[in-house]
């Protein structure tokens, strides 16, 4: 696929990088040279320097014969006249935004059939804030990922002793719960994946991918950890555009304090936030942490634009007591570095907007990408479409379906329900199939799995 | 400051007024009470009056500046009052000095109800219209210049009103101009005063009762036909209908204008005002009838009805009597007058210090509470999830210490003239919050108060009136200056 990716910043770079590996041609077109330059030399990529709205860029950049616009600067302005462009003049098939003012997100016919001609909107602030909150709904989660509109969800969390489960073999989980019906999907040891089996023994500080119907999540996580009871207070650091989104969806349900260092900021913060407290500070602050009962807070998320500050502020935080401290992390290097000593859980939002972005990437019909460990393993929902002739999967058992290495089926979403992957299910038409890649390479084996041939036309 | 226009317009409205003593004369014919004459000589006299201070200068069209609009509605209020005095003094029953038909007019225009008279039932039928009226058209004149005008001065905070800042409600502003607005309240107005007379009509009243109540009701004043008030008619059903009208007419009236254009109510539930307003008098109904039936005052049914709007009457600041409050168990009367220096809604005909300063003083103290606990946090004071400037806080702790100041000088003012303690504070109480009647000597009755608290009193009713910085600015050098 030849793909344009306006913007070398942080989603573009990450962008590039995840697709340039997957045979696809990219071309990168940034403005600033450097930054152009410091892709280049990682990457097998094409770079043009240039202002990416412009016709004469774009088309040095190959857009005539181009499948698709990536626009990820850093201006919404930019973005959407870029896609513009791509559309008017090049005739692009497919164009994705990121825009990020929700006075533009809030007006739905700015992107209609009148309006600027964008596919898919992507929205980091608005995807990490989701991914937080979900966190929060789920105490003890590494990661909670929605499929089928949240009707299934794969979770991540480490297992500890103290849940039921550990230290037993996966089949003792159908014995001791015959009602709730759940798929171990991978379990990390050691950072080594492995693909579970009925006898596989889970122990202590594995990393367990497994996936449930929505309302099962919190029995199975019981299984595997003890229960952590449900978080009530809540403490943001930094009061941007993601802590200021993160207080207004939680605020409702949780008591929210929320630290920002600017003044003007804090005035705005507390003029558009109902119920949370806007504390004007430094997050990194310890008596005024202290001052405000950092003891007996349950979550403390750093999320300023500031990886050493979020960094600093939460093991501060920590060791003054919070029960669970998440961290905002852009610089990919140091995630690994993080995650799982004080800090509890690392995000990074690159990793949690690549997947709404490599959706759209995937041959076959894939409707929701997941990156998942930095981006080496993947979960994905395909539609299984065509019949029992055309399909390479419909009418199949699972056990027959060709499943390349690494990879597992966790459930299957058929008429908004959700069945838990067992050998004798079959997949039928139009099923929405949720698999677990544990190696990102055999990605291609996957595609044409679900791709349908040619009899189905 | 422009004298010539200023002349002009008291001019063009001292005719305007003296219009308004013709239906008394109508109705002095109907019951032929012997008091055409001094309406048709009030009218005359204002009318030429009037005449005289408009002819000169009717040609002259400057512009008025805000400044000539704190003098232009301070003597409105003073120069009607005047010109409204001129039939009480005239009539030859009730025999009245000129002060006490000054009172009187005082008390009818600002909406008190304070009354010099007794014996109302004696008194000729034109003079009773006449004093109902007054009151009618103080309501009116005290809608158009809380809307309209106190915004624009920006008095006590009162600009969070102004037509073009938008307010705790949004689209507070209701018609792009003034002369627009005032047209519409206009309507509002007579509308619930129509819907007030049939209401007491269909409960029993005859109608010259029922007009003159609706009258005293919708415009919050208090003035009644009976010396016990609306306790003279011992009606439940009326008591009811009284404390709704009563309890409507101390709200917002642009929640009315907005639920008469939008056809909903959704808006009066989303008003922070309005709903701190309801829940005030909710709580000081069932606190009254709690007293009133474990007291043992009167049995439980009686209370209820009887406590609910005693409560509305007073704290909304009518003043009518239904019981005599003053004589309640404990408590009860001193709360009832307190509560009336809340009053009601702004932009209502309610006097007091309005609920909306009331709610930003209480929200600035559980404020304060708050950042004891945080001392760290931002914590503004909203309305509606609007935040409130901290000019118009400012405005409206000024407002609340001079309001305090004005009301301890009067206080000592009646004092020293013998009053006796209770008499004095709620003498100036029920004048300076347009209540009209308070406790002990002046419970009833002003008829027995010595001349300087009278005066005192007209003040107050001026000052409560016209949100006190209007007039005192008046005081201020400054104001003179060039």
């Amino acid at each position: 696929m030849k793909i344009i990716i306006l913007g070398a910043g942080q989603v573009g770079g990450t962008l590039a990088e995840n697709l340039a590996s997957e045979a696809n041609d990219i071309t990168v077109i940034d403005s600033k040279a450097e930054r152009l330059q410091q892709l280049q030399d990682r990457l097998d990529i094409r770079t043009i320097q240039g202002y990416g709205s412009f016709p004469h860029v774009l088309k040095q950049a190959g857009a005539q014969d181009a499948d698709m616009l990536i626009a990820t600067t850093s201006s919404d302005e930019v973005n959407m006249v870029a896609c513009q462009v791509a559309y008017s003049c090049f005739k692009t098939p497919t164009k994705i935004s990121r825009v990020r003012a929700s006075a533009y997100l809030n007006r739905k016919e700015l992107f209609g059939p009148e309006g600027f001609p964008v596919d898919v909107l992507i929205s980091p602030e608005q995807v990490v804030t989701e991914h937080i909150t979900r966190l929060i709904e789920y105490p003890g989660a590494l990661q909670v990922l929605d499929f089928s509109r949240g009707l299934a969800r794969l979770v991540a969390i480490r297992a500890t002793v103290g849940g039921p489960l550990v230290g037993h073999e996966l089949s003792f989980l159908r014995a001791h719960m015959p009602r709730i019906d759940t798929r171990v999907a991978a379990i990390f040891r050691q950072d080594r994946p492995i693909i579970p089996q009925g006898d596989t023994i889970i122990e202590d500080g594995d990393e367990v991918f497994f996936i449930a119907a929505s309302d099962h999540i919190r029995a199975v996580m019981s299984e595997l950890q003890p229960l952590e009871r449900p978080y009530k207070r809540i403490f943001i650091a930094g009061g941007g555009n993601i802590g200021f989104r993160l207080a207004q969806t939680l605020e409702s349900r949780f008591n929210v304090k929320i630290i920002e260092r600017g003044k003007d900021r804090c005035i705005d913060l507390s003029e558009n936030l109902k119920r949370s407290i806007v504390l004007q500070g430094n997050a990194a602050d310890k008596d005024l942490l202290l001052e405000e009962n950092i003891e007996d807070t349950d979550v403390f998320c750093a999320v300023t634009d500031d990886d050493e500050a979020n960094i600093m502020a939460s093991l501060l935080a920590k060791r003054l007591g919070v029960r669970k401290v998440m961290t905002l992390i852009n610089n990919p290097d140091y995630v690994d570095l993080i995650q799982g000593g004080e800090i509890d859980v690392a995000i990074s939002p690159q990793q949690t907007t690549i997947g709404s972005l490599l959706t759209h990437v995937r041959r076959g019909d894939v409707v929701n990408v997941h990156s998942l460990r930095r981006g080496a393993a993947e979960a994905i929902e395909a539609i299984a479409h065509g019949d029992a002739r055309s399909s390479k999967v419909v009418g199949l058992r699972l056990d027959e379906v060709p499943l390349p290495q690494g990879t597992t089926i966790g459930a299957i979403v058929r008429h908004n329900e959700v069945l838990v992957a067992h050998d004798h299910v079959r997949v039928q038409p139009d099923d929405h199939v949720i698999l677990f890649m544990v190696d990102k390479s055999r990605i291609r084996e996957v595609e044409r799995l679900f791709q349908v041939g040619l009899t189905f036309f | 400051m422009r004298y010539a226009v200023i002349a002009k317009i008291l001019g063009l409205l001292m005719m305007l007024f003296s219009f308004t003593m013709l239906p008394p004369v109508l109705i002095s014919l109907i019951y032929s009470d012997g008091q055409v004459l001094p309406f048709l000589e009030g009218f005359a006299i204002n009318f030429l009056l009037g005449a005289l201070l408009w002819l000169p200068v009717r040609h002259n069209s400057q512009d008025l500046r805000i400044r000539d609009g704190f003098l232009i509605t301070s003597l409105f209020w003073i120069v009607l009052s005047l010109a409204g005095s001129v039939p009480f003094f005239l009539s030859s029953v009730p025999e009245m000095r000129y002060i006490d038909a000054l009172f009187e007019a005082f008390s009818g225009l600002t909406t008190t109800g304070a009354t010099v008279l007794t014996g109302l039932e004696t008194l000729p039928e034109s003079i009773l219209w006449y004093r109902q009226q007054l009151q009618w058209f103080g309501g009116i004149g005290i809608i158009v210049l809380a809307v309209a005008i106190l915004p624009m001065l920006g008095i006590g905070g009162m600009q969070l009103y102004r037509a073009e800042v938008p307010g705790p409600v949004k689209d507070n502003k209701l018609t792009p101009r003034i002369a627009e607005t005032a047209k519409a309240l206009w309507y509002i107005y007579v509308g619930l005063t129509v819907a007030c007379a049939l209401s007491y009509f269909a409960a029993g009243m005859n109608w010259f009762d029922a007009v003159g109540h609706s009258f005293s009701t919708v415009a919050i004043g208090g003035f009644s036909t009976y010396d016990a008030s609306i306790g003279h008619f011992d009606s439940r059903l009326i008591e009811v209908i009284g404390s709704f009208f009563l309890f409507l007419s101390g709200v917002n009236f642009a929640l009315h204008f907005l639920s008469w254009r939008q056809k909903s109510v959704y808006h009066y539930l989303k008003d922070p005002e309005f709903r701190f307003y309801t829940a005030v008098m909710l709580v000081a109904v069932i606190l009254v009838v709690l007293v009133l039936i474990i007291s043992r005052t009167m049995d439980p049914f009686t209370a209820v009805t009887k406590g609910m709007f005693q409560v509305l009457s007073i704290a909304t600041t009518a003043g009518f009597t239904t019981s005599d409050f003053a004589a309640w168990p404990g408590m009860l009367p001193v709360m009832l007058i307190l509560m009336a220096f809340m009053g009601g809604c702004a932009n209502s005909t309610g006097g007091g210090m309005k609920v909306i300063r009331i709610l930003l003083i209480y929200r600035q103290g559980s404020r304060e509470i708050r950042r004891l606990l945080h001392p760290n946090a931002i914590i503004p004071i909203k309305l509606g999830n609007r935040p409130v400037s901290d000019r118009v806080l400012q405005a409206v702790w000024g407002f609340f210490s001079m309001y305090m100041v004005v009301f301890v000088l009067m206080l000592l003012i009646n004092l020293a003239m013998g009053m006796d303690q209770v008499s004095a504070w709620t003498a100036v109480a029920a004048t300076i919050t347009n209540l009209g009647p308070g406790l002990g000597q002046v419970s009833s009755t002003f008829q027995d108060v010595n001349d300087v608290s009278k005066v005192v009193g007209m003040a107050a009713m001026v000052l409560g009136r016209l949100e006190i910085f209007t007039l005192l600015v008046l005081f201020s050098p400054e104001f003179w200056r060039r």
